[in-house]
């Protein structure tokens, strides 16, 4: 940067403010500026990220971006070597800071001693700090050791955290994974010449073993025990030190890095640890249980916050650009192709998905290509999700007596503590779902992908700036809180779904809406079908939902629940299309449901119907 | 004013100067130096890489106690062993009985432990090679990583790729780039060559080149459920290159029937004949890894070669007007046309997105705005 930033600055100071967030494949910049006494977002520029060949310099792609919003606002802010300090009111910034999840963000390896305990808990630390886990080792995972060697010196990750044993516990097992880890001798993902970071957050008593086997050939960091006891998870240090860890060896290697990391004073920080702080927010700010998602083209963030309980996963590989055919992988063509509402062939669908595969940076500008987009990103979504609730779960290794409920439930401690009936807010960011042309089109993709239950605020983030306000909070706290309040996070409305199932068309809930003008509506939602009411984003209205014997809106199955809700951009979405969501099997009535439904939010253009007509 | 948001095109060169880096994985011996010229087969670097590793539990095969195992070595660490060759040994019974336990390998002892109970043996170290891919002169050399050669060449990228490196002769098997690429059309002496198709390669096409020794094929596109028959799985992430298969694929322009882009087509037609060496590696970020076909042509005069300088800085210009574009998204998927304005604001397109856009004039002389996002600049 030219004439530097200070590396201590006074945040009272600060008047422009200039994010980016360095994508697995697009570079967004934000533009930020204290106008009278808060702080608001005002423009963004976006261009390819340029990691990889043949540019190889990160700053490239950051420049483009960045000129974009030049080109928008008239605000210089690009100097040769970098971003420019203030000068004047309409050249440089105060402040620069950047999050980064290119060239495939941080990718760790993880490995305990038992698969659904130490180890468990090491892959959620190390999901929790943003990372990629690309296999999760343990000591019963069924492979035998020279496999387990073969795939260490394969994954070439760029960090490994190492967990095992509680304090006092175990020993030989959680030695045994350094020996192997020191036969395999693997190298770091970028720069062959440096050693790879591993961090130890095993059993205290083994920390001398440890050192003995890994500190001559790897940058080993050793913290506290993620599981000092099996009631437990102590996830903090170890997350900790894989930030540190990061800057200090995986970032300052990745091309360009070097650059980025003089322009800013503020540590370069993984996209999904700073899109999670802002989650984390949300819950903190509303005291309410979260459920966030980041749909990416690269990968799919879940978090969830529940009961106070943080837990972030990543599914590497579904995104909705260079991995989109990774969905049509596991999810399956017929599953994608369920959402789309008008004919359409599976071959032209597959090259449809695999030509945006090959080229990842385009847009649709079609309708139907939109159509395809949304329901590949429905199935995204779903496999994200149920992905998240194999972690999302309790402790394992624990003795626990069953309650009478537990059992009248036959609730299993293997399943997710995660109950849908509980969650409060359902909030979604990421370009696809960002830049959805209509809000309802994202809502839609969030409930269809996620299937909310009972009483659910929606949210989405505006123009995606999540990460980016995640980084700032780090330093500017009142700006970032200022941005997301006022121009990030979209209030969409409140989901009301029953869980259960009922008989199309027959009466499903009946909704009494006291609006905020003090007029009374009744509304009657048949089963199989959606309703739109119109209520603003600032609105509150006071509600009583009576549902049908079989449905649960709360307050159990046929009991009436009393609630005041939040208006938003859509308003009230009243879904009664049941839990689980079935879409009929007949292709004609299912594509039917589909516009019925889309048009009663009036998801999409009219254009898409008539397509649907021919 | 000139704008960067846009997809990076595919090269299509008929003379430049084409560099290849070639480096070990790990370091080892360059076997090359300076300025010396080298065929596509010849060897430019050598390493061994750590053998294959065994894990044997001296501890539990003897019945004894984890931390008595190194007393139980009849091998040191670092010591040679063969196959079969006793490592350590357990006695019983004031020495009457002697239970074994042998190399599963031959190796080295790297390590005994006496806290797991555990020996790690290592098999010798394995050869590894890099080849220079492409004939040329040496114009920089790694010390113990490899070289990097250079020869002015034809060079053109695919957008998609299966199979890793080959070299072969290029035999072109279409009459125009919108022919199929059929099975009819592959013959038995077609083994060992590189064949051209025009818009699309069927499964059935693939099959029989395979079963012919056909090392490459190159066409416009090819239909997504084939490839994956082909394969015998499907795809799911863009990194590709590894492939078990017995030829290389490059696709030119996309899944689904596509004619070759005429420069492709004519470029690959005007070196019919000629040795050529192609990689289907592809790995799709922002960056992109692309497929290649590189046809080296040692007869070209300096003054002849497009340098690689000058196409960087033609890639650096962006987009402007008069800047020839491909359309690479419907609704103009494949249309070629000239930008003719590049408005600033955000404009709607029929998705109701506002979106940065480009006007272009298409060939046949139609007007349209796209997303600048979905074009990609002809390096012509």
């Amino acid at each position: 940067m030219e004439d530097t930033q200070e590396q201590s600055f006074n945040p009272e100071k600060i008047k422009i403010i200039l994010a980016t967030d360095c994508g697995s494949t697009t570079s967004k910049a934000r533009f930020f500026k204290k106008i009278g006494n808060e702080y608001r977002f005002v423009a963004s520029g976006e261009a390819p990220t340029t990691v990889e060949a043949p540019f190889e310099d990160v700053t490239l792609g950051v420049k483009n971006a960045v000129r974009e919003i030049e080109e928008l606002i008239g605000h210089r802010m690009l100097a040769p070597e970098g971003i420019i300090h203030t000068k004047s009111e309409n050249e440089g910034v105060d402040l620069y800071v950047t999050t980064s999840s290119a060239g495939g963000g941080l990718q760790m390896m993880v490995a305990g001693v038992v698969k659904s305990m130490t180890a468990e808990s090491a892959q959620r630390a190390a999901l929790g700090a943003g990372a990629i886990v690309m296999d999760v080792m343990a000591v019963d995972d069924g492979r035998k050791l020279h496999e387990k060697i073969d795939r260490i010196r394969y994954l070439r990750p760029d960090m490994i955290l190492v967990a095992g044993g509680t304090d006092g516990g175990t020993i030989s097992h959680v030695v045994e994974i350094s020996e192997l880890i020191d036969a395999a001798d693997p190298k770091p993902r970028l720069g062959a010449a440096f050693q790879l970071p591993i961090v130890y957050a095993g059993n205290k008593y083994a920390q001398q073993y440890i050192t003995e086997n890994l500190d001559k050939k790897f940058a080993l960091k050793i913290v506290d025990n993620i599981r000092p006891v099996l009631e437990m998870e102590n996830s903090e240090p170890a997350r900790n030190a894989i930030h540190e860890l990061f800057m200090e060896h995986v970032m300052s290697h990745a091309p360009g890095y070097d650059k980025l990391m003089k322009w800013t004073p503020v540590p370069i920080m993984p996209t999904p640890a700073a899109e999670g702080r802002m989650f984390r927010v949300i819950a903190e700010t509303y005291k309410a249980n979260v459920i966030g998602v980041g749909l990416g083209g690269a990968t799919t963030n879940v978090y969830s916050i529940y009961d106070g309980k943080f837990v972030r996963t990543v599914s590497a590989n579904l995104g909705m650009s260079y991995s989109i055919c990774n969905v049509l992988k596991e999810a399956g063509v017929k599953n994608i192709m369920r959402w789309v509402p008008f004919d359409l062939d599976e071959v032209e669908a597959r090259n449809s998905l695999r030509n945006k595969m090959i080229r990842p940076t385009t847009i649709p500008q079609t309708i139907n290509d939109l159509a395809v987009e949304h329901a590949t990103a429905r199935e995204a979504l779903r496999l994200g999700f149920a992905h998240h609730k194999l972690l999302a779960r309790p402790l394992r290794g624990i003795q626990r007596s069953r309650t009478i409920a537990d059992i009248f439930e036959q609730r299993m401690f293997e399943e997710t503590y995660i109950d849908m009936l509980k969650i409060d807010w359902l909030a979604g960011t990421g370009g696809l779902l960002s830049h959805a042309p209509r809000r309802a089109q994202a809502a839609l993709m969030l409930i269809d992908g996620f299937l909310p239950e009972g009483i659910t605020k929606l949210a989405q983030d505006s123009v995606f700036m999540m990460p980016h306000l995640g980084v700032l909070s780090t330093v500017h706290p009142k700006a970032a809180i200022e941005i997301f309040e006022k121009d990030c996070l979209v209030r969409i409305g409140t989901c009301i779904a029953p869980r259960g199932a009922g008989v199309e068309g027959e009466e499903a809930l009946r909704i009494t809406i006291k609006m905020p003008d003090g007029s009374v509506t009744e509304e009657h939602v048949k089963f199989g079908s959606i309703k739109k009411v119109q209520l603003n984003e600032t609105e509150r209205a006071e509600i009583t939902i009576e549902p049908a014997r079989n449905l649960d809106v709360g307050s159990g199955p046929g009991h009436k629940r009393a609630a005041v809700i939040e208006g938003g951009v859509v308003g009230i979405i009243i879904d009664a299309r049941g839990r689980p969501l079935t879409l009929p099997t007949d292709e004609k009535e299912r594509k039917q449901k589909l516009v019925e439904w889309f048009k009663a939010l009036e998801a999409y253009p009219e254009k898409l119907y008539e397509l649907c007509e021919k | 004013m000139s704008s960067q948001a846009y997809t990076p095109g595919l090269k299509r060169k008929a003379a430049t100067l084409v560099q290849k880096t070639r480096k070990l994985p790990i370091p080892g011996s360059v076997l090359v130096k300076k300025d010396m010229g080298v065929k596509a087969d010849d060897v430019l670097a050598r390493t061994f890489i750590p053998g294959k590793v065994h894990v044997v539990n001296v501890a539990g095969l003897l019945g004894i106690d984890v931390w008595d195992t190194s007393k139980h070595m009849l091998k040191r660490e670092v010591e040679k062993v063969e196959e079969k060759e006793p490592i350590a040994m357990s006695k019983t019974f004031f020495g009457l009985f002697k239970k074994y336990v042998y190399a599963p390998a031959a190796g080295i002892i790297e390590r005994a432990s006496n806290l797991t109970g555990q020996v790690i043996l290592r098999e010798p170290p394995v050869p590894i090679e890099v080849d220079a891919y492409i004939p040329g002169r040496i114009v920089k050399v790694f010390p113990k990583e490899g070289a990097v050669v250079e020869t002015p060449a034809v060079f053109i990228q695919g957008i998609f790729g299966v199979g890793g490196e080959r070299k072969g002769e290029v035999k072109m098997i279409v009459e125009s780039p919108d022919e199929v690429l059929t099975a009819d059309k592959i013959l038995p002496e077609h083994n060992g060559k590189i064949l051209i198709g025009g818009s699309l390669v069927d499964l059935v096409a693939l099959q029989k080149a395979a079963a012919v020794g056909v090392k490459g094929i190159v066409a416009g596109g090819i239909e997504d459920g084939d490839l994956t028959q082909f394969l015998g799985y499907e795809i799911g992430v863009a990194i590709t290159g590894h492939e078990d298969i017995p030829l290389t694929l490059i696709v030119t322009e996309g899944f689904g029937k596509m004619r070759m882009s005429e420069k492709t087509f004519t470029l690959l037609k005007k070196f019919d004949g000629r040795f050529a060496s192609i990689s289907g590696a592809t790995q799709i970020r922002a960056g992109v890894l692309r497929p290649e076909i590189i046809v080296p042509r040692p007869e070209l005069e300096d003054e002849e070669i497009v340098e690689r300088g000058e196409e960087k800085e033609f890639v650096k210009q962006g987009l402007m007007p008069g800047t020839p574009v491909r359309i690479i998204r419907e609704p103009y998927f494949g249309a070629i046309g000239v930008v003719v304005g590049l408005p600033v604001q955000l404009q709607l397109v029929e998705t109701e997105s506002e979106v940065r856009v480009l006007e272009a004039e298409l060939e046949d002389g139609r007007r349209v705005v796209i997303p600048r996002a979905n074009v990609e600049i002809i390096e012509e």
